[in-house]
């Protein structure tokens, strides 16, 4: 048993974080605020070649052919660059839809609705512009659909500007690309990899606040010298270093058969990295104060994508719920 | 990242659950909680047992007379034995856990002849003196006077937090021997027999009733200066390097113990009725995911500690989470319980199904309370997160390096 990281996942992830400050430094990122389409294609397909989306695909489906771990590592460095796009879905779309793997299709996703329910407010659906195709996962498969097939309405005001989000009224039936085992790999592995972005984006938050105490100087002494904020710091860090060894212990249980119930782990990350980013937002505003609520400080885009993500493959109501039953049904599987 | 455990890991698992097995029947009753003798016999013998067996000092170099296991070793070690529900490693914890250590580390030759074997075979138990009323987080303001005269010094001052005092025959014990104001440059770790006279030991009880800990009152105790480890004033060092032998695996039992207590709250929630309501549900399944989370950092400050021999900052992250996990779990427990935990001890199985886990859970709920106190509180972690990692202005006062494990 050795949980640390071996040389080539952590070159992995360094290489990871010199392409993203390269290809998606900040300012560029920001760039793209509030417009329909926050892909870059070109910065797509550079992700691609670094094996963003066919990392843990086979060698032999022209994949790297590495695991979760290393992905959920790679994705930690994309989170920490607030990449914006359906990174998660196009990466689990590698392999089953022609073109994701090699970035040149970009593939979204959506969770149906459960049927029999009455729905107050229509389907609402991330990137749908920049989507060649998206994927409908229900708990019987995945299909696939044609975007602009949906008659999808631009909501004029999302919650992250780097997150536009279109409604649909419904969602029709789609082509089917998978059955339950393949929405089950979906929910599962894109819990991790959501997470995984979480804890990246925790991670990032955490310095910022960090680097504005230590220069930021109140009552003649920087405020990272006072215990009231250096306490909220410490907090951040201890919530994303528990978070980020949840992530990485899923991501492994999902690649090592034997270690652990892999589903209950990826719940278990999901939750806590969902915590971890959005406390981390909240607490990052909180340091930079006054300036912390204006739009200027990127602090409120972690925030603000963090709340974005919590909603996706598993909101923590359903994920501490599935935890809690799973403790009723078997003994607590920590091993 | 690899989570599987090696041919050599299992086999030295399976061998150890194999000794467990057919060791653990055949100990005696478990003496009541305040019969400290009674507790210390039972304590040691089981040491004595391992040390038959060659687990005593599992994480303790073989130079030292230890088995020299590897840190993944030393948590399948713990991991194994509070599954096992062994006994805990109770009276010997200071000899096993931090003075032997020191003494391994920083005594001379004769020293670690004449205490170590003695600690692992349980035929002598140590405490802690290190805390004073006035030195508890900034414990490098201790004020326990040492005066050399000849061969001696002449020891005034007290002592607090002393764990299982009463049927001690060492205390490990830090004074003052430069000026007042030396602070770090002025300690020294000295060797204090018990039976020393001048020696009185006051019992404390804590809020969960029990009374491990004791206050020292030390009144012109001579100690030979052949009795110090290390030199003179550079006792902070000393105690600073015993802490590089904790490998990310101190609060194993600890983390076990709480899932065994999450599982039993779950239990009782069934026979209520509880579980039927989500919130309590999700507050379970919350719980959990913070449990696994603690393993699974556990796992890496292990993994650290084996790569580079030393412990990282992981086990602060560790500490400052898992007693907030601790807190909450009791408090869950405590509020499934309702009426039932006003007077758990006597309403056990007042249900009407049997024993209600009821008792366990008040007092784990109570000690728990300890867990952001004792070793550095909270507060202070927070401070080292704060300064020495994320890098953050100083408190003007130099804050205290972590104290040792009271």
């Amino acid at each position: 048993m050795d949980f640390e990281l071996t040389e080539l996942q952590t070159d992995l992830a360094e290489g990871m974080r010199r392409l993203c400050q390269g290809e998606f430094p900040l300012e560029r990122v920001r760039a793209a605020e509030g417009a329909d389409r926050v892909v870059d294609r070109a910065g797509w397909r550079r992700l691609a070649e670094a094996g963003v989306f066919n990392l843990a695909l086979p060698e032999a489906s022209g994949g790297v052919g590495l695991g979760l771990g290393e992905t959920a590592l790679v994705f930690e460095e994309l989170g920490r660059a607030l990449v914006p796009g359906p990174l998660v879905a196009s990466h689990l779309a590698a392999g089953l839809v022609g073109g994701a793997a090699d970035g040149s299709v970009v593939v979204g996703v959506v969770e149906d609705r459960p049927t029999g329910e009455g729905h107050p407010v229509p389907v609402v659906i991330e990137h749908l512009d920049d989507l060649d195709v998206l994927v409908v996962l229900t708990e019987h498969g995945i299909t696939s659909v044609e975007p602009r097939s949906l008659g999808p309405t631009r909501l004029r005001r999302p919650m992250d500007p780097l997150t536009p989000v279109w409604a649909v009224p419904d969602l029709p039936e789609g082509r089917p690309l998978g059955g339950p085992e393949e929405a089950a790999r979906w929910r599962r592995d894109g819990a991790v990899l959501t997470a995984a972005l979480q804890i990246g984006m925790a991670a990032w938050t955490t310095e910022l606040a960090v680097g504005y105490a230590k220069q930021r100087r109140q009552f003649g002494r920087p405020i990272g010298g006072f215990q009231a904020v250096k306490h909220l710091c410490a907090d951040m860090a201890v919530r994303t270093e528990v978070a980020r060894c949840a992530v990485h212990a899923a991501a492994v249980t999902v690649d090592q058969a034997g270690v652990g119930d892999a589903v209950v782990a990826a719940a278990g990350a999901k939750l806590l990295a969902d915590e971890a980013a959005v406390a981390n937002g909240r607490s990052c505003i909180q340091v930079h104060g006054g300036m912390g609520f204006t739009w200027e400080v990127p602090a409120h885009l972690a925030y603000k994508r963090a709340r974005v993500l919590a909603t996706q493959f598993g909101t923590d109501d359903r994920l501490a719920e599935e935890l809690g039953r799973s403790l009723a049904e078997q003994a607590p599987g920590v091993r | 990242m690899d989570l599987r455990y090696t041919d050599a890991e299992q086999a030295f698992r399976s061998e150890l659950r194999g000794w467990l097995a057919a060791t653990l029947p055949g100990l005696p009753p478990k003496p009541p909680a305040e019969d400290w003798p009674g507790r210390r016999a039972y304590d040691t013998h089981w040491q004595r047992l391992l040390f038959d067996a060659g687990y005593a000092g599992v994480d303790w170099p073989v130079e030292g007379g230890g088995r020299g296991s590897t840190p993944v070793e030393e948590l399948i070690f713990k991991e194994e034995l509070e599954r096992a529900h062994a006994p805990y490693v109770g009276v010997n914890f200071v000899g096993l856990l931090h003075a032997g250590p020191t003494v391994i580390a920083e005594g001379t030759a004769e020293q670690r002849r004449r205490y170590l074997p003695s600690i692992l075979k349980g035929d002598e138990v140590w405490c802690q003196g290190f805390s004073e009323p006035d030195a508890g987080s900034d414990l490098a303001s201790l004020r326990t006077r040492a005066v050399r005269d000849g061969d001696h010094y002449v020891i005034n001052g007290s002592k607090i937090w002393t764990s299982h005092a009463e049927v001690a025959d060492y205390c490990e014990l830090l004074v003052r021997t430069g000026a007042d104001d030396s602070r770090h440059r002025g300690i020294s770790w000295l060797i204090l027999p018990m039976d020393t006279p001048g020696v009185e030991i006051r019992p404390l009880t804590t809020i969960a009733g029990s009374t491990e800990f004791a206050e020292l009152f030390l009144d012109e105790v001579c100690v030979p200066v052949a009795n110090r480890v290390g030199d003179e004033n550079d006792g902070w060092r000393v105690t600073m390097v015993t802490l590089s032998f904790e490998r990310g695996t101190a609060f194993v039992g600890d983390l076990l113990e709480a899932v065994e207590l999450l599982s039993a709250t779950v239990a009782l929630a069934q026979r209520t009725g509880a579980w039927s309501d989500s919130a309590v549900r999700s507050q379970a399944g919350h719980l959990r995911a913070e449990l696994d989370a603690l393993w699974a950092l556990t796992k890496r400050n292990v993994s650290q500690a084996a790569r580079t021999g030393v412990p990282g900052i992981g086990g602060t992250f560790f500490k400052l989470a898992y007693s907030e996990t601790r807190h909450k779990l009791g408090e869950f427990s405590l509020s499934l319980l309702g009426r039932a935990g006003l007077a758990a001890a006597d309403l056990d199985g007042a249900d009407g199904h049997g024993p209600l886990p009821a008792a366990a859970m008040v007092e784990d709920w109570l000690r728990g309370i300890s867990l952001t106190i004792a070793a550095g509180t909270s507060q202070i972690q927070r401070n080292i997160v704060g300064e020495r990692i994320l890098g953050l202005p100083k408190e003007p006062v130099p804050s205290a390096a972590p104290s040792p494990v009271a």
